[in-house]
């Protein structure tokens, strides 16, 4: 496929290799903060590519994974009313509130329905006019376009049986709260290409110098990930912290005015709790009072905050970078995606499923080899 | 949940800026897709798609910097390993 294959070339990719090696002097941590990225780092086996002096860190990259349990919960309680259906994106089913998840909800007569793309949901409203369908609607900046959008066709053709429960959230606060973190160790980022595509990279430049760290917008194809620990290693040898395009083919400055403009019209920025983060200040969005009569938790109650609960899962480590999903102790044994017992392990871009995806089968396939 | 693909732009529908819908050929599935943040895409453009939506029209000068930025790092290491 064009615009895809020439970035997985292996010898491209070797040159690039080479070139990091013969830039870095020292170590360096770096982190990425998109679950598409670390899904190529771990799939490509990038990270084992580079110079024992490169650690790349996983970031808070998934909008399931960090999904509070109080918004699971008051989706499992909107499902459970006889005359909701709950469209959702495919994720998001089987991430646990404090008891069970959608899908349970479902095995238990909920009508939950898997979407594709928030136009679907509308499909689903148009279709039941005398059902409540209700549109649980997560995400990055990347999705928030395509949900707004959702809102405003919605509103515009009156469907007054279709409302939203929203817990969508913001790329840079997440970085700041990484960084002001007292234990920080991430020297440079690789901020997430599709993100940006619809945002910009102008909201990195204060963060670039505030915190002095380099920031490399980058792309998801094994060559753009390289290109993109490149150029940060070349900042970072040079002491330089900037930011910077790799993934210029797809990401301009100021980003995509038009989507910019339906997310402004429908969201407004709000507080965000983050699953193993906490609070972070103006990390997400709610819908703007403009659209206020659209909002789920108006319908249905609001969402209350609950304390999560701690077991033996570190995923709020993995999340933070903290931890390698291959550093915990049920890695693999009592968790897999079959039984997961955390929610990186549950959604298919968390970390610790990306691991247990390339890496158990690689080991099995080293070992079966020997 | 970020993940967009490139796809190739075959025809477009509709003149509505709100409305405006393609038909888009991802290595051989084609599937109708909102054009709405995009409106400068037209046949023969490759776009970036989201749940749906195509949020880039992929800029093909762009597209191929990191191969030339790729030459110019091994002309100046001078392992220039590409002279085949
Ligand atoms: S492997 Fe499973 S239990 Fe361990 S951190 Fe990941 S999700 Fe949690």
């Amino acid at each position: 496929m064009k615009f895809r294959d020439e970035y997985r070339d292996a010898e491209a990719a070797r040159r690039m290799v080479e070139a990091i090696a013969r830039t870095v002097t020292r170590r360096w941590t770096l982190m990425e903060v998109c679950g598409g990225q670390t899904h190529s780092i771990v799939r490509f086996g990038i990270d084992q590519l580079l110079p024992d002096t490169i650690t790349l860190l996983h970031g808070p990259g998934c909008p399931v994974c960090v999904t509070p349990v109080s918004y699971v919960d008051k989706a499992i309680e909107i499902a459970s009313r006889p005359e909701v259906i709950l469209c959702t994106f495919g994720d998001m089913v089987r991430v646990p509130g404090t008891q069970g998840s959608l899908s349970t909800a479902r095995s238990r007569g909920a009508d939950v329905r898997i979407v594709y793309s928030p136009t679907e949901v509308l499909e689903v409203a148009r279709a039941e006019p005398q059902r409540e369908v209700v549109f649980f609607a997560v995400g990055f900046e990347t999705t928030a376009p395509a949900n707004a959008t959702a809102a405003i066709q919605a509103r515009r053709e009156g469907l007054g049986n279709f409302s939203m429960l929203v817990s969508q959230v913001l790329v840079p606060p997440a970085i700041t709260a990484l960084l002001a973190a007292p234990d920080n160790h991430v020297q440079g980022f690789l901020a997430a290409g599709h993100v940006c595509t619809v945002m910009g990279y102008q909201a990195y430049r204060p963060i670039a110098e505030r915190w002095q760290v380099p920031i490399v917008v980058t792309g998801f194809e094994p060559l753009d990930i390289l290109e993109g620990i490149y150029r940060c290693i070349v900042q970072l040898e040079q002491g330089r912290a900037e930011v910077e395009n790799q993934y210029s083919r797809a990401v301009r400055r100021g980003g995509n005015a038009v989507a910019q403009a339906a997310m402004d019209e429908v969201f407004q920025v709000t507080p965000r709790f983050w699953r193993g983060m906490g609070e972070i200040p103006d990390s997400g969005l709610g819908l703007s009072a403009a659209y206020a009569d659209l909002d789920a938790e108006r319908r249905f109650g609001s969402v209350t905050a609950k304390q999560e609960t701690r077991g033996e899962c570190m995923s709020g480590l993995v999340l933070r970078g903290e931890r390698k999903p291959t550093d915990c102790p049920a890695f693999g044994k009592q968790c897999t995606p079959d039984h997961p017992l955390g929610v990186t392990m549950i959604s298919s871009e968390g970390a610790c499923a990306a691991y247990y995806r390339y890496r158990i089968h690689q080991r099995q396939a080293v070992t079966e080899s020997e | 949940m970020c993940l967009a693909v490139p796809g190739l732009v075959l025809s477009t529908t509709g003149d509505d800026a709100l409305t405006r819908m393609g038909r888009v050929d991802f290595g051989g599935v084609i599937k109708e897709i909102n054009l709405i943040y995009v409106p400068e895409a037209k046949a023969g453009d490759y776009v970036l798609v989201h749940v749906g939506f195509a949020i880039a029209v992929i800029d093909d000068q762009e597209a191929a910097r990191v191969f030339e930025l790729l030459q110019q790092i091994d002309e100046a290491a001078g392992t220039q390993g590409v002279a085949t």
